[in-house]
């Protein structure tokens, strides 16, 4: 027991005081916090100039009905010769110049936007928005529908979502959150098995190539060797994992506040809604405003509904579970081969239930009940990914409960096998192995 | 006369498509040194192997001090492989260390005995180094140092001296010779039959899975020796010929100024003494000495006589 400790404490000190690791636990929240907040800044800093259209409407009837927002004037003109806007573009400052054509048919591309830069796509957004709602106000008015009877119909629906619980409450849920959360976790499970069943893979056959494996084996059973590094390599990917969430969270907090002058003492809910709020108003001022507004509200609403330690515990459950049963085998396959370049042909079976499991994730968030969900969310070789989408959903019990089972099962069974393959393996040089040799492996005595 | 340190019984070994070890019983006498020879494939490997609990045999089985071997033996056993190697990234030191502290040392003992011996050879300077810094000759001294540092009654060296300078090689002889005076079993597998006369007191031979010989170096090679002779003398060497019965066969003759080299080989039992002083007065005898094989010799000419058998 005490060499096992000592093996893993090697396994975990050799790789996190490597470079690599220390620079991708370094670069990888910045990524992350790069992708939650460049799109932010972007959209602040590209509308803080004002900018001047010029309308060329040929028919008068747009007249004053392209509302000008915070960054974005409409400047009307009265010579209506495009010909003439063109000469004159470059020494007016106009952003861009809008013609509108006589003959309102509105056949694709009849109405024409001309600026000196490819335009943004709010600009586009906002102009055609308008143009479709005032043409649409008119032609309504034109078959005799009254103004105040437009405004009385004009209805805004938006879906609140309750759940009954078994104690007869209603909790407020949110589906998007919900499948964001579950999607999330789902995802990273998959890359966390990847990621460090592959770095099991490549310990194991650099002991062998290295031809230190020998050395330790006769110091230590080869399965302590195995699962030494196994153990050693999970603890790894924690710390990586805690690493990148605090830093992460810690990135986003200080360049939101930051860039967002917001006092410090404010939330970071509120941030969030404040930047909705902020590019709902460019974009689409009149109309999805409010809505969009009251659904971030709503969601932030649903997040205290959603149970977190649930989540995490599940997704600690999963990982380990997922891990154990991925990984051995991930050794084994390294113990059989030579070098990286051979794994190739073992690599397949352990790579195809995990893609499978991804691919049936992206269904799993949209149809968390059905028979693919639970049949995948059973099933030890899929489950970790799968189920771990399902949980903020909510899964009965037995559900879960025969998942975990299973997975517990088939990882002692994976475990057992990759380490008879392991134990020969490793002190097998030079021969090409193929998977009935793999089979004789498993039969052997010892 | 000396108590028996691992005793191996009628071990067997098979594997897939052949079997490794047929039977195989050797006794190591403790306070020995040991050469266990064998061509390449005979089994060697896959016996020090079980020796070291790598794998387990079949059927027979291996006693250490009386004790049939189990986990808490590791720590009695030092082994250097023929294939070895360390982490090329980590450094010496911390490696040293890590390999100690898995025989069994605590850490405290291990840096004391490192220290001890990086000062012995003289090599502190690498504490700090990566591996992969080193020699390949630099990092056999190193490997050597993990294998004996834990003090084991059983060291298990296969192929030592490969790939040292013969400086080094001489440091390392030294060093086995000393560990046996302190009282250690050393078991040596090697090709090199001039180390084995120098250094081994007892040998085994195994081929093709089986053992073929053993016993102590000087049995053995009496076991082969052919009555054969090396006489140099000054006299007249068709005289001496005629004046020989059919008891003597003469191998080779090398005339050589007014000496006769004369190799002769005595049939029938015929006592030394009886040549001799038929040679008396045929001439001066400058020399007579029986001619005493070499393992180099016994060795090939057993493993080339059993593969005919088979």
């Amino acid at each position: 027991m005490n060499k096992i400790l000592l093996i893993i404490k090697r396994e975990y000190l050799s790789r996190v005081r490597k470079k690599s690791f220390i620079i991708m636990t370094i670069v990888g929240p910045i990524l992350m916090a790069a992708l939650m907040i460049v799109p932010v800044v972007i959209n602040q800093m590209e509308d803080n100039e004002e900018k001047i259209i010029a309308v060329l409407d040929s028919s008068h009837i747009f007249f004053n009905k392209i509302p000008d927002s915070e960054f974005l004037k409409f400047k009307y003109l009265e010579d209506n010769s495009l010909e003439n806007a063109r000469k004159q573009f470059k020494e007016s400052n106009y952003y861009a110049v809008l013609f509108i054509p006589h003959i309102v048919s509105y056949a694709s591309g009849s109405v024409q936007l001309y600026s000196s830069k490819q335009p943004t796509l709010s600009v586009k957004q906002h102009i055609s928005n308008s143009l479709e709602k005032e043409l649409e106000r008119q032609k309504l008015r034109a078959s005799g529908i009254d103004e105040n009877i437009l405004e009385s119909v004009k209805s805004n629906v938006s879906l609140k979502t309750f759940k009954w619980t078994d104690e007869g409450k209603e909790e407020e849920t949110s589906t998007e959150l919900k499948m964001a959360v579950g999607f999330i976790s789902g995802f990273l499970i998959y890359i966390f098995i990847f990621l460090y069943g592959a770095m099991v893979m490549r310990g194991v056959i650099e002991e062998k190539t290295s031809r230190i494996v020998e050395i330790i084996v006769s110091s230590v059973r080869p399965f302590q060797l195995m699962m030494g590094k196994v153990v050693g390599v999970a603890m790894v990917g924690l710390t990586q994992f805690l690493l990148w969430v605090i830093l992460t969270f810690t990135i986003v907090n200080i360049t939101q506040t930051m860039f967002f002058s917001v006092d410090a003492s404010k939330l970071k809910i509120e941030n969030t809604e404040n930047y909705f709020a902020n590019s709902s108003n460019i974009q689409n001022e009149n109309t999805v405003k409010s809505e969009n507004f009251d659904e971030i509200k709503d969601m932030f609403a649903t997040i205290k509904n959603i149970d977190f330690g649930l989540i995490i515990s599940m997704f600690i459950f999963y990982f380990i579970g997922g891990y154990l049963l991925y990984s051995s085998l991930f050794a084994a396959v390294g113990a059989a081969v030579d070098s990286e370049a051979d794994t190739q042909q073992f690599m397949l079976p352990i790579t195809i239930p995990l893609i499978v499991a991804f691919i049936v994730a992206q269904n799993v968030v949209n149809n968390h009940d059905g028979a693919l969900s639970f049949w995948f969310s059973i099933i030890p070789f899929t489950s970790p990914i799968v189920m771990l989408v399902r949980i903020p959903f909510g899964v009965p019990a037995w559900e879960v409960g025969l998942s975990m089972f299973l997975l517990i099962l088939t990882f002692i069974f994976t475990t057992w096998l990759a380490g008879k393959i392991y134990r020969t393996g490793i002190l097998m040089y030079g021969k090409k192995v193929n998977y009935k040799e793999l089979w004789k492996w498993i039969k052997y005595n010892n | 006369m000396n108590q028996s340190l691992l005793e191996i019984k009628n071990v067997r070994k098979q594997f897939a498509n052949h079997l490794a070890l047929d039977d195989v019983s050797i006794n190591i006498p403790e306070g020995k040194i040991f050469g266990l020879l064998g061509p390449n494939g005979a089994g060697k490997t896959t016996l020090i192997r079980i020796i070291n609990q790598i794998t387990a045999p079949d059927s027979g089985e291996v006693l250490l001090s009386g004790v049939k071997l189990n986990n808490s033996h590791v720590a009695n056993i030092g082994y250097l492989p023929e294939e070895r190697g360390l982490y090329k990234k980590m450094k010496v030191g911390e490696q040293a260390l890590y390999l100690a502290q898995l025989k069994g040392l605590s850490k405290k003992d291990a840096l004391k005995k490192l220290k001890y011996w990086f000062e012995k050879f003289e090599i502190q300077t690498w504490w700090n180094k990566k591996v992969e810094e080193l020699s390949k000759g630099m990092q056999q001294k190193v490997q050597f140092i993990v294998t004996i540092l834990h003090e084991p009654k059983l060291l298990i060296f296969d192929e030592p001296f490969s790939g040292f300078d013969p400086i080094n090689t001489n440091l390392l002889k030294q060093e086995i010779l000393q560990l046996k005076k302190d009282g250690a079993t050393v078991i040596f597998s090697t090709h090199n039959m001039g180390s084995v006369e120098e250094l081994c007191d007892n040998i085994a031979l195994i081929n093709k899975s089986q053992k073929i010989l053993d016993g102590s170096l000087d049995d053995v090679r009496s076991k082969y020796k052919s009555n054969t002779y090396e006489i140099q003398f000054s006299g007249n060497f068709n005289m001496f010929q005629a004046t020989l019965t059919s008891n003597y066969e003469i191998l080779e003759h090398i005339p050589s100024d007014n000496l006769n080299i004369v190799k002769i080989r005595l049939l029938n039992k015929i006592p030394t003494n009886e040549l001799i002083s038929q040679m008396l007065p045929l001439g001066n005898i400058s020399s007579f000495k029986e001619i005493i094989p070499g393992i180099n010799e016994i060795f090939i000419s057993i493993v080339e006589e059993t593969n005919r058998l088979n």
